[in-house]
């Protein structure tokens, strides 16, 4: 028997992030109730993944210890449960993201999966030698080495969208790329590495001028901001579980029922099917017909329990909250000697990317886990992004809407520490 | 936990902020470059080679303070050694900064580079003090690709 976990009820979060802060919140979050090195956790590594709510660990507890079963097969109680509970998830995506239709929500590994998904089944089934992919130069690996494989085997073309010093598309540019080649537009809409807001809805109505299809790598963008699909008027959406206080190996792929409908599957096997002889198999109906394979089912619930969390509290809050902790951590590095931010865009969310002058990112991180604070230093997966900005790596910390005050005063008093080691 | 301070060392920062043969070495007979993908760092090791013995050795590249404090402490210890002798030192170094006390292990006849000492309390950073090493072996083979330590 197992006790569910503390839930946060609406009434709860009345005045949670706003008037009383987010104390209470933290509570719903057992890994943060610890000591590294000694010193309290302050976890900044959010854009990497995200800390899981007990009421995220306790449904996947509940799931493997009451409900597992294998989904769509059964004619027992067990897995009639379970096929509710995956299923149910599936209608809690769609509302997430308000995609008019539930076929229209894929479950996937991660962001990295749904990307892929769309490269090897849209892109190989409709590239033709000459044709052009468009991704921006702030993407992350994920959103530029499927496009590479795809594109090298169609004899297609990357184009890139180029950026500016602060860490923005240059819109004229983009402008100037699309042309009757692009054949897919996809670009990441909260930046990874930058913290950029990328102006998706222009970038979207840019390429439906032209009739051509937009994907955005919402990974980014998930836990921060509040995401209507059909209001963004974007064909393809993906974005990862885990860094939705949701597990890992868990991703969406949303994408319009008309795009998908046309799409051949991406792998073949079970559940995908709904007849198969040996001379032809006939194809399930969306989404199965994109989900080969016993589906990562306690994580799909998991994610589900995540985003009824998250939308609890409410992303709007979650953005506003998280704006005020970004410029006041901006305000707390500016201030600091030698240390220079990257990606200085003027909209922002969650990351606070940075370099401090003569001291390699890796030592940064060191140093500042030795004071219990957890940040990434490297290449955030976009190489490019690196290159771009003429540096080799960066130390970069980023939030959720458990980070406090008191955290970005960790980091800051972490980094005094760093530049007196290396005086 | 082990402290702070036994991974940066004055000696290590020293050689950080004034790294030595930190160069391209003109006559170079053999060349590697090394690459940790994990952090972005970045390192060329050019050998003059007479015979067996290595008589000049400089590097070049960027890296965090443990990378480019090992390649110039390296580059300090190699000057008139033997191939032999250069490959038993990157072993004797490889053993110390994985916490490997078996065999060879033993730091003794490391002499300067014993500071690098701490680095194995701290896993994520054997990669960074051993990159300049696993280049140099390179070199030493006289293999043209790319260490990666990944």
């Amino acid at each position: 028997m197992i006790t569910p976990g503390r839930q946060v009820t609406e009434e709860a979060c009345q005045d949670c992030l706003v008037g009383s802060g987010n104390e209470r919140l933290r509570q719903d979050f057992p890994a943060l109730r610890q000591k590294v090195h000694g010193k309290p956790l302050v976890y900044l590594d959010n854009a990497a993944t995200s800390q899981k709510p007990q009421v995220v660990i306790d449904t996947i507890a509940r799931y493997y210890l009451s409900e597992n079963s294998n989904v769509h097969r059964g004619v027992h109680f067990l897995s009639d449960l379970a096929t509710q509970a995956y299923e149910g998830a599936r209608i809690r995506v769609r509302q997430f993201l308000n995609a008019t239709h539930d076929r229209e929500i894929i479950f996937t590994r991660g962001t990295t999966d749904s990307i892929n998904l769309v490269a090897h089944s849209f892109g190989r089934s409709r590239l033709r030698a000459g044709d052009e992919i468009l991704i921006s130069a702030m993407e992350h690996h994920s959103n530029i080495v499927p496009w590479q494989m795809v594109c090298e085997e169609k004899g297609a073309r990357l184009r890139v969208i180029p950026i500016n010093d602060a860490g923005e598309l240059i819109l004229e540019e983009y402008e100037r790329l699309l042309s009757d080649r692009t054949k897919l537009v996809s670009v990441v809409y909260v930046s990874n590495a930058l913290g950029t807001i990328n102006p998706v809805r222009q970038i979207i109505a840019l390429a439906h001028r032209r009739g051509i299809p937009v994907l955005l790598d919402g990974a980014q963008a998930a836990p921060h901001l509040r995401v209507d699909v059909q209001e963004l008027d974007c064909d393809f959406y993906a974005f990862s579980g885990h860094k939705l206080f949701g597990p890992t190996g868990t991703g969406i792929l949303y994408g319009r029922a008309d795009l998908l409908e046309t799409m051949p599957p991406y792998q073949g096997g079970g559940d995908m099917i709904s007849a198969v002889t040996f001379e032809k198999t006939i194809y399930n109906s969306l989404p199965y017909k994109f989900e080969a394979g016993t589906p990562h089912i306690a994580g799909a619930i998991g994610l589900g329990a995540a985003i009824d969390y998250v939308q609890r509290i409410g992303l709007d809050r979650i953005a506003a909250y998280e704006h005020d902790l970004l410029a006041y951590g901006t305000g707390l590095l500016s201030a600091i000697p030698g240390l220079r931010i990257i990606g200085t865009a003027r909209e922002k969310a969650g990351v606070l990317s940075f370099v401090l002058e003569g001291i390699h990112a890796h030592d940064v991180g060191t140093i500042l886990d030795h004071e219990g604070v957890a940040i990434r230093a490297g290449h955030h997966c976009a190489m490019p992004v690196m290159k771009r900005f003429g540096v080799p790596a960066t130390a970069r910390a980023s939030l959720a809407f458990y980070n406090t005050r008191e955290d970005l005063e960790a980091l800051a008093k972490g980094l005094h520490k760093v530049n007196e080691v290396f005086a | 936990m082990s402290d702070l301070s036994e991974l940066y060392q004055q000696v290590i920062l020293d050689h950080y902020k004034r790294p030595r043969n930190f160069k391209r070495l003109p006559d170079a007979n053999r060349k590697a470059e090394g690459h940790n993908p994990l952090c972005g760092d970045e390192i060329t090791v050019y050998l003059h080679l007479d015979g067996d013995v290595i008589t000049d050795v400089s590097f070049e590249g960027a890296g965090c303070a443990i990378s480019k404090a090992s390649a110039s402490m390296m580059t300090a210890t190699l000057k008139g050694k033997t191939k032999a002798e250069a490959k038993l030192l990157f072993d004797k170094f490889h053993k110390m900064v994985t916490g490997n006390r078996e065999g060879t292990g033993d730091p003794a006849g490391l002499g300067k580079l014993e500071v690098f000492c701490g680095v194995s309390e701290f896993p994520v950073r054997v990669k960074c003090a051993s990159l300049a090493w696993h280049t140099l072996n390179a070199a030493l083979d006289g293999k043209n690709e790319t260490v990666s330590t990944e």
